[in-house]
């Protein structure tokens, strides 16, 4: 099986974020970057699903700037076989990041499965692995927590609103999108850090893969931190005076209850 | 003005709350306001799209559309809104409007600014804000290029508009062509609990690592269930097996902006605080008054959950009770 896998790297959830001198967009100075959570879940369901099918790969790709590649070496280190880059600017939108992954994978000889996080943890949009099934012509299950595999097709269950699970069963090539909970992903191993480094990662540019500035359709700009909260009230008393008051407050003042 | 179309949506017979606040933002603005209704057997659902504000209600209904699905949802929207050439396009940042929104914007060709929490039409344009880094920022979202504005905008960020019954709206039935779908609904397994959703919620009652087990969580539920809230959980809660994933609130969780969150026994880390921030009231019980949950609350009371939560059911079923 050709199993593939897409990742984001991102800053680490207790970065603090600073605007840049203009607000046209982060300082990214001193951020720590990972791996996308979710796409810590992919990775390990591209492992599973190799190993109990012998003589199947999995290629971890990236899109983005030069940075990125270490997270595909961490996905490495997981187990991964191949890596591929494809170098994007930094401010590149989900639709570019898309079309790239997919122009990638198109070079490919043939794709079974696609895997990513349900979203990234930057931007948060959850488009991405839409986009690649659209621009491949391929099936697609977004936050997926269970897969059952038959031959050349996959039956997934699929998180829906208020606790409802969603089954369905799609055919190859398909892109899978992972929620947490599919699966207990593995630490790399020291030994498999190491080989990880030795691992050639195959680097793409935008134009390799089709890509040119028309295909960003969204720019982010005025980047603004929230505004700072007001104060709030405390409120005193013991337990039962607390809990009247509060009441209190929740009706007359906010007007929520 | 604009031409502004809104998918609605519904489950189990029902439109959602969030499609009357896009409906209800659009007519607000004075625009020329679509919907498009999709599904098998849900004519009578037009009404209400009405009420709130649609003028024409494009009705697609089809056996293939008894079951959501993002493919057959693509399908159908796609064509309708290539036909219509609208400004604008929204559905709510929901499960549903999240996972087919993307692929109608390829098939479009466009952008789509996913999960806005500021939303303004201005003349045939929208002005669109949503958080990046999990609310630690916000950003404005350009749209470069020709072709409808295509967003998403996240559950109570527009505020719930008045019904009018006494507005009608024209149907326009619409056909769609749902053949050769690749992916195959099986089911749809319904969730247990008679809850809201917590994405959608106007009010969110959530329990932390405080809560010491699964059975106390009863404690919080009764009082969600006086209020009509949905429950949430901090991870910590989430890990210890008190509550499914699900109801997890945070950056690896659920992203809510209800007009009412009380954190019970949540210490507020960046990781939660990610999840509620936008949330309009906020309200934290916690014994420790350093506790970061305490600088963006408005209401806090330092104190025991054990002690104050019931106390505060009792208190609020009096309220509910006049
Ligand atoms: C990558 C990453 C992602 C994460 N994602 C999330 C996420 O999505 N959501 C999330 O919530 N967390 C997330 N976290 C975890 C987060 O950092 C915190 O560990 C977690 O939120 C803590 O949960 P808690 O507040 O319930 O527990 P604790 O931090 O243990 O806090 C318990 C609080 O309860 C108070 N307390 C104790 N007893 C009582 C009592 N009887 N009455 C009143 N108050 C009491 C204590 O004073 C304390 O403030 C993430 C962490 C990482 C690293």
């Amino acid at each position: 099986m050709n199993i593939y896998v897409c990742i984001k790297q991102v800053p680490d959830t207790e970065t603090k974020i600073k605007l840049n001198a203009d607000s046209s967009g982060i300082d990214l100075a001193g951020i720590k970057w990972i791996m996308s959570t979710y796409d810590e879940f992919a990775v390990e369901e591209a492992l599973r699903l190799r190993d109990k099918n012998p003589g199947s790969t999995v290629t971890v790709l990236s899109a983005g700037p030069a940075r990125v590649v270490d997270s595909i070496r961490t996905a490495l280190a997981m187990g991964a076989d191949n890596g591929i880059h494809i170098d994007l600017p930094e401010t590149a939108d989900n639709n570019m990041a898309a079309k790239a992954l997919a122009g990638a994978l198109k070079k490919e000889t043939k794709i079974d499965i696609v895997f990513t996080g349900k979203e990234a943890l930057d931007d948060g949009a959850a488009q991405v692995s839409q986009l690649i099934a659209e621009y491949l012509d391929a099936a697609c299950a977004t936050v997926v927590l269970g897969t059952e595999y038959s031959g050349s097709s996959v039956k997934v269950r699929r998180e829906v609103e208020g606790g409802a699970i969603e089954v369905i069963e799609a055919p190859f090539p398909v892109v899978v999108a992972a929620q947490k909970g599919l699966n207990e992903p593995r630490y790399a191993s020291l030994p498999n850090i190491m080989k990880a480094k030795k691992k050639e990662v195959k680097a793409l540019k935008a134009a390799d893969v089709g890509i040119s500035d028309s295909d960003q359709k969204l720019r982010f700009k005025n980047f603004q931190l929230p505004p700072p909260k007001q104060a709030g009230k405390k409120i005193a008393g013991d337990p039962a005076a607390q809990a009247k008051e509060l009441a209190r407050l929740l009706h007359e003042e906010a007007k929520v209850v | 003005m604009a031409k502004v179309f809104v998918i609605a949506e519904h489950r189990d017979g029902r439109l959602k709350k969030s499609t009357f606040e896009l409906l209800g933002a659009s007519a607000a603005a004075g625009n020329e306001t679509h919907a498009i209704l999709l599904g098998d057997g849900v004519a009578e659902l037009a009404k209400e799209l009405a009420h709130y504000g649609a003028q024409k209600v494009h009705l697609i209904q089809d056996a293939a559309l008894k079951l959501y699905s993002s493919e057959a949802y693509t399908k159908a929207i796609t064509p309708v809104l290539k036909s219509a050439s609208p400004d604008i396009v929204l559905a709510s940042h929901t499960p549903t409007g999240r996972d087919f929104m993307p692929r109608v914007a390829a098939r479009l060709g466009v952008g789509l600014a996913s999960d806005c929490t500021q939303l303004a039409f201005e003349g045939s344009k929208i002005k669109a804000r949503r958080p990046v880094y999990a609310g630690k920022a916000t950003v404005e979202v350009e749209f470069l290029g020709a072709g409808p504005q295509l967003a998403t905008v996240r559950a109570n960020a527009l505020g719930a508009p008045k019904p009018d019954t006494s507005r009608t709206a024209e149907i326009l039935n619409v056909t769609a062509d749902l053949s050769g779908l690749k992916t195959k609904v099986i089911e749809v397994v319904k969730g247990a609990s008679g809850r809201p959703d917590v994405t959608e919620a106007s009010i969110v009652v959530s329990g932390g690592r405080s809560l010491k087990s699964a059975d106390n969580f009863k404690m919080i539920e009764e009082m969600a269930d006086v209020l009509g809230a949905a429950v949430g959980a901090s991870r910590a809660a989430v890990d210890a097996g008190y509550r499914p994933h699900r109801d997890q609130v945070g950056q690896t969780g659920k992203v809510v902006s209800p007009a009412l969150y009380i954190a019970c026994g949540i210490s507020g880390a960046i990781q939660h605080l990610a999840g509620m921030r936008t949330s309009k009231v906020i309200v934290a019980i916690n014994t420790d008054a350093e506790a970061p949950i305490f600088q963006v609350a408005d209401y806090g009371v330092v104190g025991d959950i054990f002690a104050v939560v019931p106390a505060l059911t009792q208190e609020l079923k009096k309220l509910k009770e006049h």
